[in-house]
């Protein structure tokens, strides 16, 4: 277990590169703590993956140090950071048995044959693979597959992080839910420094404490997942976390209030000079009420989908999207009013403080 | 369920009459030889079994055999080895992979009699450039004179000639396999030789065994390149089962016996090539 | 139309397909909904005609076409994997099954350019299919599915590679580029949440067999069995086995259900409760709310809502609460189960409130 410490990382595929759009990962500054659980959340070619792989030595950084306990780990080789790794796509050895895949990381490292046993027994019931421990890994179902290589990354006790990339891609729903249950009871129980890579919101704040959003090869928020949801500190952030992502309106000004259209909406505090920038509010779907009182809206469609349904209006010209419960009715005049606690103010996409609230 | 669509078979029927006429056919005509006796003139005689027991009991086509079986077993355990090795340093990208490619694959393009020529000048010790720089060395060699230097020499050339095809299969194999498995081997601490036994040798596993069973058949069915470079001598060491049957059919115009001796010669290869085949499947779906 | 009558598809002694009956009717998109190995894509392929029935047959507008070949109906195809032709731009690309049927230059000219504007492709009609994100890709092979008129477009999931957000807009979408074309569509899916999003029909499916077919909604809210119920729920549906003794469902020393007025017919004995993740909650729904105390094992929280997985009894649950509330491990709390949605099914699996309805 350690801390894992990105020293002004930058990173480039070419060999020469000259501007900033060379760099696949731009200036990342950020500490894993020890024992905490992390998401890097993104889309895909925000740099992600290659943050993860500069952590485990699959790839070496343009510039920067890394550096594990304090101690400089930049030039190192994979096998000497004592990294465990687990990929998209199952990866298995296909001629050796599911036991002795879980072995592999053990053995390799001439652990003594009656701790691996142990230590794999107990990884074979923790993913719940004990019926297969004998079989050859070649056959088995792909979920079967992603379990033997989730146990590969789990073998080993006191390696420095565990580094998840996009583990969950080829599972099942259902048995999403089981794995990450599973994964999160893990890092309860040892307490093991775990990263994990991932494009999909729910994965990403269920499983970790802290999430780092990045897009276009930069951190552009790191925070809990409450955080991340209530005050998105980029419009990128507002949009990609939350379904539907934030509502923004363009707006104006004008005191305490923001203007959207003919209609104006008191903020929570002042903000300070705004001028010669592009001013968005910004509301999540969960945010806006849709009742009888308020700003007059036209509901263009209701989709329900279950546990609740999302209105798709508009608010003047604007498209908005409010989230109401699985039994509420959308009424026949309707109107909105955005609640003010969760108002939240951008200028050139960046968020922006206003007085009264932190 | 498949649909029968028996009009297939009609599209096939141009193909079956062209294997009838080039291989079914000459196989009769040499069953004929094989059972009958002549003394000229178109005269046939009943001879039943006698050519195949004459082949069979004669110490000639033994020692054949064996040469046939020796050759093969050597360049099997030298081309194998060396193409997967080859292989495995072959760059997997980048401009050196057309470069190697094309490299590897030009000794198979050239044919087989131009390959016998060519390492039969090259071995010769009056002009040839390894003929007379091993003899500069101060090495007594002559593939002329010499039953091992013959061997060396042949062994050689087959080397030089198909060890590309074992490399070009296994690479093929090789480039199939993802990043990820190199990754996993890394984060899991993998030595190169457990990425060898359990990553790659296992992904080259299939055409290994295609490159093997090629290789076997060909090597066993050697005619070209000793006849035109040693002509199976010195004496008869590198007199293999088929330059012995050209000998017998043509040099001693005894066609009974070539023909008893040319059915058991393809009988062997069946056999040999059925049992490749079925190891090969087998292997696979034992563990598929 | 196309109807599937009393399908069924054996390889060997495996079973992929179990006496498939269903119906789908011209400008309806239909969801196959079930886990991987359910037998969706058999069904496709059965669909499509590139495989035959073992038994059973196809039937199209009327014309049994069981054994037709797929090259001799109009069917199109989207799969997983984003399938261009990497060697043409993806003009080349949409226009492509056109230039097959021979159609003249401006008819191409004029159907390539209709498609990629209903899929917002229009500035990348020169670039090749490899220059564009994995979302563009897809709407192409989409055009090329759409553009030839096809009247059945099989979709196998399709946004399954994508992004989160790319899939979430793409979702979003094809509702409107389908209502637009008139074919009957299919799509195949692994997902509860996204069968819900596209709204239409969803059969769902399990072990080759179609459990239920209905409008979506319908079969997601009131699903005729336990099986349908699990296929039908993300996060997993929450269940226990409690005994109806008179006017109440009981469990020793732990919770006590009334018994819907509408189910106060059925007999006294065990049944399956099950009822969704959002249908516990820490604060009774209404004043008839049952509460149950419960363990918790671990709490996820997504910013806006907290995942609270409980056991209780022998079982596992997931209670789906708004806002963020942290739990730890092993503490005890009290939820409340909203009587208004809970299923009951008997012990074959069957919901007795579905037969109850019916009776009704």
């Amino acid at each position: 277990m350690a801390r894992i410490e990105l020293n002004h990382i930058r990173h480039s595929y070419l060999p020469e590169p000259k501007s900033d759009a060379d760099y696949a990962l731009k200036r990342v500054q950020h500490t894993f703590e020890d024992g905490g659980a992390y998401a890097l959340l993104g889309p895909s070619g925000c740099g992600k993956t290659t943050l993860l792989n500069i952590i485990s030595g699959l790839v070496h950084a343009s510039e920067g140090r890394l550096l594990f306990d304090g101690r400089d780990v930049t030039a190192l080789p994979t096998e000497a950071r004592n990294i465990a790794q687990v990929f998209q796509f199952p990866v298995v050895y296909d001629t050796m048995t599911v036991y002795d895949n879980l072995a592999f990381p053990l053995r390799n490292r001439r652990v003594p044959e009656d701790l691996v046993d142990r230590r794999v027994r107990e990884i074979l019931a923790m993913t719940g693979l004990e019926h297969r421990a004998r079989r050859k890994a070649q056959g088995l179902t792909a979920d079967e597959k992603q379990k033997i290589s989730l146990g590969r990354g789990l073998a080993r006790s006191d390696v420095s992080a565990i580094l998840f990339d996009e583990p969950l891609t080829v599972i099942d729903p259902h048995m999403k839910w089981a794995l990450r249950t599973q994964l999160k009871e893990l890092h309860h129980r040892f307490g093991h420094t775990m990263v994990y890579v991932t494009h999909d919101q729910t994965e990403a704040l269920t499983f970790a404490d802290t999430v780092v959003v990045m897009f276009e090869g930069e951190i552009v928020q790191i925070g809990t997942p409450e955080e991340l949801f209530e005050r998105p500190r980029h419009t990128f952030v507002g949009y990609f976390i939350g379904s539907p992502g934030m509502n923004l309106l363009p707006a104006a000004i004008d005191g305490a209030a923001a203007r959207v259209g003919g209609q104006s909406i008191a903020l929570p505090g002042r903000p300070g000079p705004l001028a010669g920038q592009r001013i968005e509010l910004g509301i999540r779907p969960e945010f806006v009420r849709l009742g009888r009182q308020g700003m007059p809206v036209a509901i263009s469609k209701v989709e329900d989908i279950g546990r609740k349904k999302i209105v798709h209006a508009e608010l003047e010209g604007q498209a908005i999207a409010a989230i109401i419960g699985e039994d509420a009715e959308v009424p026949a005049e309707p109107h909105v009013i955005f609640d003010p606690a969760h108002l939240n103010l951008y200028a050139d996409s960046w968020r922006v403080d206003m007085e009264g609230r932190p | 369920m498949k649909t029968w669509n028996n009009k297939a078979w009609f599209m096939v029927l141009p193909v079956l009459a062209l294997v009838a006429f080039s291989a079914v056919i000459p196989l009769m005509t040499v069953v004929n030889y094989s059972v009958q006796d002549t003394f000229g003139n178109n005269v046939f005689f009943w001879a039943g079994t006698e050519w195949f027991e004459e082949v069979l009991a004669s110490d000639r086509f033994w020692a054949a055999m064996g040469r046939n079986l020796a050759f093969s077993a050597i360049i099997l355990a030298i081309e194998v080895p060396l193409g997967i090795f080859i292989a495995l340093n072959m760059p997997r990208r980048g401009w050196g992979v057309p470069v190697c490619l094309v490299f590897m694959a030009l000794p198979l393009l050239i044919p087989f009699n131009v390959v016998g020529t060519i390492w039969q000048v090259f071995g010769r010790i009056d002009i040839g450039l390894l003929g007379r720089g091993l003899y500069a060395l101060g090495l007594d060699y002559n593939y002329v004179n010499d039953p091992i230097d013959a061997w060396v020499t042949i062994i050689l050339m087959d080397v030089w000639h198909w060890t590309s095809l074992v490399v070009l299969l296994c690479y093929a194999g090789l480039v199939s396999i993802p990043d990820a498995y190199y990754q996993a081997a890394k984060i899991d601490g993998a030595s190169r030789w457990a990425v060898f036994r359990y990553i790659q040798l296992p992904k080259m596993h299939r055409v290994l065994l295609i490159a093997i069973l090629l290789r076997f058949m060909d090597s066993f069915m050697i005619y070209t390149e000793p006849f035109v470079l040693t002509g199976g001598g010195p004496g008869n060491t590198t007199t293999f089962l088929s330059i012995d049957l050209v000998k017998l059919a043509i040099g001693e115009f005894n066609l009974g016996e070539a023909a008893a001796m040319s059915i058991i010669y393809f009988l062997i290869i069946l056999l040999m090539s059925w049992v490749f085949y079925t190891v090969m499947t087998n292997y696979g779906t034992e563990k598929g | 139309m196309l109807e599937l009558k009393n399908v069924t598809k054996r390889v060997g002694a495996e079973t992929h397909i179990e006496d498939v009956s269903l119906a789908l009717a011209h400008g309806t998109l239909n969801v196959l909904l079930g886990p991987t190995l359910s037998g969706k894509t058999t069904l496709m392929r059965l669909m499509a005609g590139l495989e035959t029935p073992t038994s059973g047959s196809v039937w199209f507008d009327g014309a049994d076409l069981t054994g037709v070949p797929v090259q001799r109906r109009n069917v199109a195809m989207v799969y997983q994997q984003f399938i261009n032709y990497p060697s043409m731009t993806v003009y080349e690309n949409i226009a492509s099954p056109l230039r097959v049927t021979g159609a003249d230059r401006t008819t191409i000219d004029r159907e390539v350019r209709k498609a990629a504007e209903l899929l917002r492709l229009t500035s990348y009609l020169d670039r090749m299919p490899l220059e564009l994100s994995g979302g563009q890709q897809q709407r192409t092979a989409l055009a090329r599915a759409i553009v030839r008129n096809a009247k059945l477009v099989l979709l196998d999931e399709p946004l399954a590679n994508l992004d989160y957000k790319l899939r979430e807009e793409l979702r979003e979408e094809l509702p409107r580029i389908f209502a637009q074309s008139g074919a009957i569509f299919v799509y195949a899916t692994t997902e509860p949440s996204e069968a819900l999003l596209l709204g239409g029909n969803t059969a769902t499916l399990s072990q080759g067999r179609v459990t239920q077919f209905g409008p979506t909604i319908e079969v997601f809210r009131r699903p005729i069995d336990l099986l349908t119920a699990r296929t039908f729920a993300d996060p997993p549906l929450n269940t226990i086995v409690l005994r109806k003794n008179g006017a109440s469902f009981q469990l020793d020393g732990g919770v006590d259900l009334p018994v819907p007025a509408a189910l106060s017919g059925i007999p006294d004995g065990p049944y399956t409760i099950g009822f969704q993740p959002h249908h516990l909650s820490l604060e009774p729904a209404t004043a008839d709310a049952v509460p149950v105390g419960a363990k918790v094992v671990v709490t996820e929280i997504t910013g806006s809502e907290s995942f609270v997985h409980l056991s209780f009894a022998d079982a596992r649950w997931v209670m789906l609460a708004p806002g963020v509330h942290i739990f730890e491990p092993d503490e005890r709390i009290e939820v409340f189960i909203d009587t208004r949605h809970v299923m009951v099914f008997d012990q074959a699996g069957r919901s007795v409130s579905a037969v109850a309805r019916r009776a009704a």
